[in-house]
């Protein structure tokens, strides 16, 4: 598989009136062809300022990219003029935001959101993008889309709001298509809905996708790899077996064991992951998650750890399976997986 | 009735949105629920499970229907009676972030609800009591001279809890309280919660929308759509048994945090969106909705009726 999307050693910080939140602090990761890539984390993980800084959306200042390169398809998306970068935006890499209900413009017609990249980018006339976005709109399941083209987010549900984001998203056929949390704002029945959506579209188009959320279930049940976030760097990645079956990094294993199974019973309490992230102000010297980690070592508190390769495709950023670490450190409380 | 602590009787809640349109957010619901049982109630968005939830409490006053706690009929008290019942029953908010006043500090925002009952003598007492109440919650006492901002999502909420369980209630009604936190933190909350009603014997009622955490935490459930219960069982039996089309569809949606495809229930995606509550459908108000829907449901809505022992459902063919 071709990488399309290669992030080598970003950081990205955020000058505020407290200091430097460096919110993103050295992360590297792939995206293949047609491959759809889970990020996970908890909010202030890193993970929509990731995305934003992919599409260079961060406000500079306060923002500021301090550090690394977004290799996409051959070119470094860092060094291209704004200029240029509006060339990519919505035509070869597509966004959809989190909230349907603020993403959309109010005083525009759904329709003319549409043909509004199909003209600018793909330079078709006003009646051929109108004929596309008919198109689109029936792709994305919506009723009467020669009716609806003319009707303004306000006459929309969220869920058919977020069917519209969608079909913005890929109006131009992007490469590539980041969905920032798309669900999370909407409940179960329609999630399943865009979930199914998206899924279908992925295998008509092979168009690779990045899906951030902070839901396990989702990523179980669309993506083929996952990265994990946590305090502004991956702390794992692996193909969602992997992940799910054999997770290496204290943080996956507490975020899996902290979800209530719905074969789960009354008795057997939750798993929580005990305290908060860190402050990315003052980031910790050593592992990030070094404070809530329950097999924590004298060396996570003082030396942040390198990555440790699992297999081709499982890596993982845990002094405890570094190959210097003792066997079985660590492994007490553990069970076999 | 008697070994009923809640009962709620025929309970609606309308609102009047103008040009003589009636929304019927809550629309003729019943049920109980037993002392230390915890209710869940779950739902899409609109369904009408918050709206409940506050007239319930009497944050909206009822347009019709009867709510007895522990023996007090609730929806017929005077205001000032109302004041003081409402140190039996408290709630919990979504929003950890809106429902703590950004300029109290901890323990005025605790302390207040103490001020109100008049529960604490002297400014001390107030003070040792705040204190005490944090410790509880898993806080430090230090925190009660502390603002909201300096709290994290999961820390404000569990002032939220603190300040609900103040008053020594009996039953509290969570409005959707780990909705608004990160996954690592909402399995925290859940299990305070669940230890704060072994120790102090609580009632609850948990409005939620996450299907899987409901099951966790509840002992029934019940299931609204479009203003109305559908269903309500055992929380382990509507999981099994769902006996509503609706609860069907509701279930095979849950995401499930695995790659293990086996048992696994066939995914049921629904079609459509709520029908709106201000113009339901005629009949069963899931008619338009369901892949089961025949004539009858068009022109006959459905009793809510035991289907199995212990198991209520309200479709024609369940």
């Amino acid at each position: 598989m071709r990488p399309i999307l290669e992030v080598k050693d970003l950081s990205v910080s955020f000058d505020v009136f407290g200091g430097e939140v460096q919110a993103i602090r050295g992360v590297n990761f792939t995206v293949n062809e047609g491959e759809a890539v889970a990020i996970v984390g908890e909010s202030g993980s890193g993970k929509s300022v990731t995305a934003q800084t992919v599409m260079r959306l961060i406000a500079t200042p306060p923002g500021r990219i301090k550090n690394g390169s977004i290799m996409f398809n051959g070119r470094d998306l860092l060094s291209l003029s704004e200029k240029e970068m509006r060339k990519v935006r919505g035509n070869e890499i597509g966004m959809i935001f989190q909230d349907p209900m603020t993403s959309l413009n109010p005083t525009m017609t759904i329709g003319s959101q549409i043909t509004e990249g199909l003209v600018k980018h793909q330079k078709l006339s006003h009646s051929a993008a109108k004929t596309r976005a008919i198109e689109l709109l029936k792709m994305v399941g919506i009723p009467n889309p020669e009716v609806r083209l003319k009707q303004y987010p306000h006459n929309f549900s969220g869920g058919m709001r977020q069917r519209v984001m969608i079909a913005i998203a890929l109006a131009c056929n992007p490469a590539l298509l980041i969905a920032d949390e798309p669900t999370t704002a909407l409940d179960v029945t329609i999630q399943a809905q865009i979930m199914e959506l998206m899924k279908d579209l992925q295998k008509q188009m092979n168009t690779s996708i990045i899906l951030i959320t902070h839901d396990l279930g989702v990523v179980a049940d669309v993506c083929d790899r996952v990265i994990v976030m946590y305090a502004g760097q991956v702390v794992e990645t692996g193909t969602i077996k992997e992940i799910f079956r054999n997770p290496q990094h204290p943080y996956t294993k507490g975020l899996l064991k902290s979800l209530p199974r719905l074969n789960q019973s009354k008795d057997e309490p939750l798993i929580p992951i005990h305290g908060t992230p860190p402050d990315l102000i003052k980031p910790p010297q050593g592992c990030g998650f070094c404070s809530r980690c329950e097999d924590a070592m004298r060396i996570c508190a003082t030396e942040a750890p390198e990555v440790t390769t699992i297999s081709e495709t499982q890596m993982v950023r845990c002094w405890l399976q570094d190959p210097r670490a003792a066997k079985g450190a660590g492994m007490g409380k553990e069970e076999s997986a | 009735m008697s070994d009923n602590f809640v009962e709620v009787q025929g309970l609606r809640k309308f609102f009047n949105v103008g040009n003589n349109r009636i929304l019927k957010a809550v629309n003729d619901i019943s049920f109980s629920i037993k002392q230390g049982e915890t209710l869940g109630l779950v739902g899409e968005s609109g369904c009408g499970k918050s709206t409940a939830g506050r007239t319930i409490i009497r944050l909206y006053e009822p347009t019709a229907g009867s709510v007895t706690v522990d023996g007090v009929e609730v929806t017929k008290l005077s205001k000032s009676k109302m004041k003081a019942q409402r140190r039996n029953m408290q709630m919990i908010f979504q929003d950890p972030f809106a429902s703590l006043n950004p300029r109290m500090t901890i323990l005025d925002i605790i302390g207040e609800a103490l001020d109100i009952h008049g529960l604490a003598g002297s400014r001390a007492e107030r003070k040792r009591r705040v204190e005490e109440l944090l410790e509880l919650v898993g806080l430090n006492a230090e925190h009660a001279s502390r603002f909201p901002h300096e709290f994290s999502g999961g820390q404000r909420q569990r002032i939220g809890i603190t300040r609900a369980l103040a008053v020594e209630p009996k039953f509290i009604i969570c409005d959707e309280p780990i909705s608004a936190l990160d996954v690592s933190i909402q399995a925290q909350v859940i299990n305070l919660l669940m230890d704060l009603q072994k120790k102090m014997d609580l009632t609850y009622l948990f409005v939620a929308h996450d299907l899987s955490m409901v099951k966790y935490m509840s002992d029934r459930v019940a299931v609204m759509y479009l203003g109305k219960i559908v269903e309500i069982a055992k929380s382990e039996d509507l999981y099994a048994n769902p006996q509503h089309p609706y609860t069907t569809a509701l279930l095979s949606a849950i995401p499930v945090p695995d790659i293990e495809d086996e048992g696994r229930k066939e995914r049921i995606v629904l079609q459509g969106d709520l029908p709106s509550p201000i113009n339901p459908p005629s009949g069963c108000p899931f008619r338009t909705r369901c892949p089961a829907a025949t004539e009858r449901c068009a022109q006959e809505a459905p009793e809510l009726r035991e289907t199995r022992p212990g198991h209520l459902a309200a479709c024609h063919y369940a």
